[in-house]
């Protein structure tokens, strides 16, 4: 059950090759952009063509290259909410919503005046979408999505247009709807904060291909490959060779590292989230991985605080202060120490 | 002064731009359609030979193809007893001959200017491709679509030298505003001229302004 997709396509230089399925419930996919994800995107919902594969929705073919089956995108139950809401600029709020049912039916009169009450767009049902903020906006074009009862829905990088204000409000109501959905919904999105929150499952892009996949939290708490601990928030990476079964050299850093799980012979990288480093006051004997402080440099976040040192090699190394270590602000630790267990290890 | 001239204009410029703006909208979303790039140039570059030719020059092969001996003017005397060259009628064809490259780029350049995402999510919705042209890209690209229109009708009232190519100089008959002032230049009645092209002055000026005028209302709406 669900949306299964399976597809190639080139443009020019760039090619893509994505094959996931996205069960009931939010998949998220996370990259940088120019991945391919909004193009993933569109070739379900019908407005480009692949070369080749198919895309499956439960019973439904939506597309099979080798039986020629294209299905029109009027006919794929998709509803696509664009970064730019894309809303009819000719069309007031209330025909916006409208547009998608065909008649003014009674039935289709009652549907529309239920979704403006619950999008909370009573008094704007006359105004053009120019007259009207962001956020209300992405209001409008969702209830005209929902009217038309998709089974697929497709978010494209939805708050990417927002302030940040309105971006964690309109986070919530979306996250509600996303309940309430009983069909696949793909999320798209280049915010780890926007993908943790939303989706059950997520996905990593990157150069057109899913370089993994997963559960959510899963993904964030073990990333496996070097992609996926960036995209997931990770700021210090190194390269690194194995030395022994719990044994490795960060070769970026010029340090030797500790770590509980036992080392893979191919060991690429090792990862060290920013707040996973411990303040060390006393002793340094019997600590594991620990990492002198040089050059230190604080960067103030409104409700946080990054302390950039050099590791031994030069590279930069970045400690998120947290706040029941703090006290250490006017004494700043010498050294820090890393748990064995919070080391990731890489590909 | 002879008024026939400022009715046959008139009566011209009007016909003409009706045929010249539907004919340049669908030519327009004809082309835009095509999806293999070089029919869709060679399609293009037909189009707009009009506008590039010298006027005299789409006159003659106006003649060519419209005069009584030749085909298609052939075949509209043997089929519909009508003689299209040298009548009221050619003044039109000319009219519109000329003026449709306007109409049709401007159209063009105004459907392609529509933002794709607004289409592609109207077809999500379910939009036929019937409705999704009339009631959300034309009346997207009307207001580039209108000023198409203003040009192509000046351009039709302002027609002189396909006219007198295909039509003549028939004084009440063939005889437009700019042939009139020709005329009346050539034979040297001055005051004559001047009349008429303070007549084609004020009409001109007074289309661009009224729509101008309709234009900027239509933008505030949104």
């Amino acid at each position: 059950m669900g949306l299964t997709v399976d597809i190639k396509k080139q443009i020019k230089d760039f090619n893509l090759d994505v094959f996931f399925d996205a069960p009931i419930g939010c998949t998220g996919i996370l990259g940088a952009s120019g991945c391919g994800k909004s193009m993933t995107l569109k070739a379900i919902a019908g407005i480009i063509t692949p070369d080749s594969g198919r895309i499956l929705h439960n019973e439904a073919v939506l597309f099979d290259h080798t039986k020629k089956i294209i299905q029109k995108p009027q006919n794929r139950k998709v509803g696509f909410l664009f970064q730019n809401y894309a809303l009819f600029p000719n069309m007031t709020v209330e025909d916006n919503i409208y547009s998608g049912l065909l008649k003014k039916t009674p039935e289709h009169t009652k549907q529309v005046k239920d979704a403006i009450e619950r999008f909370h767009l009573q008094g704007l049902e006359k105004r053009y979408p120019k007259m009207l903020s962001g956020g209300q906006q992405q209001r409008v074009a969702l209830a005209r999505i929902l009217v038309c009862n998709p089974q697929i829905l497709l978010l494209d990088e939805p708050f990417s247009a927002l302030d940040a204000y309105l971006k964690e409000e309109l986070q919530l109501e979306l996250r509600e709807l996303l309940k309430g959905f009983k069909g696949s919904a793909i999320l798209v999105t280049h915010d780890r904060d926007e993908a943790y929150k939303l989706c059950d499952n997520l996905m990593i892009m990157e150069h057109g291909t899913v370089i993994a996949q997963g559960n959510t939290k899963e993904m964030f708490a073990f990333p496996t490959n070097y992609q996926t601990a960036r995209l997931t928030g990770c700021k210090n990476i190194s390269k690194a060779v194995k030395l022994g079964e719990h044994r490795v050299k960060a070769t970026d850093w010029d340090m030797e590292l500790t770590i509980s799980m036992s080392v893979p012979d191919d060991i690429q990288y090792v990862g060290i989230r920013a707040h996973n480093f411990n303040p060390v006051f006393g002793k340094l004997e019997e600590l594991p991985n620990v990492f002198e402080i040089v050059h230190p440099e604080t960067v103030y976040g409104p409700f946080e605080e990054n302390l950039i040192f050099d590791a031994r090699s030069g590279a930069h190394i970045w400690w998120k202060i947290g706040r029941d270590q703090k006290g250490i602000q006017s004494d700043l630790p010498k050294y820090l120490s890393v748990d064995p267990k919070n080391i990731m290890i890489l590909n | 002064m002879d008024i026939s001239a400022i009715l046959i204009s008139m009566k011209t410029a009007t016909l003409s731009i009706l045929i010249t703006f539907f004919l340049g909208i669908l030519a327009a979303k004809l082309v835009i359609t095509i999806k293999r790039e070089g029919i869709k140039s060679i399609l293009d570059g037909l189009l707009t030979m009009p506008l590039v030719l010298p006027p005299t020059v789409a006159g003659f092969f106006l003649l060519y193809l419209f005069g009584v001996k030749r085909p298609i003017g052939q075949f509209f005397v043997d089929f519909f007893s009508i003689k299209i060259a040298f009548s009221w009628g050619a003044t039109v064809l000319a009219a519109v001959v000329i003026s449709f490259p306007l109409m049709y780029r401007s159209a063009r350049a105004a459907f392609e200017q529509v933002d794709e995402n607004i289409l592609a999510a109207a077809r999500t919705l379910g939009i036929s491709e019937w409705n999704i042209f009339w009631k959300i890209q034309l009346p997207n690209a009307l207001p580039g679509v209108v000023s198409g229109g203003i040009l192509a009708f000046s351009r039709g009232l302002g027609e002189f030298g396909a006219t007198a190519m295909i039509a003549g100089n028939m004084a009440g008959k063939t005889r437009t505003l700019p042939l009139a002032v020709y005329s009346a230049v050539a034979s040297g009645d001055m005051e004559t001229a001047y009349t008429y092209v303070w007549i084609i002055v004020g009409i001109s000026f007074t289309v661009v302004v009224l729509m101008n005028y309709f234009g900027a209302k239509e933008r505030k709406k949104r």
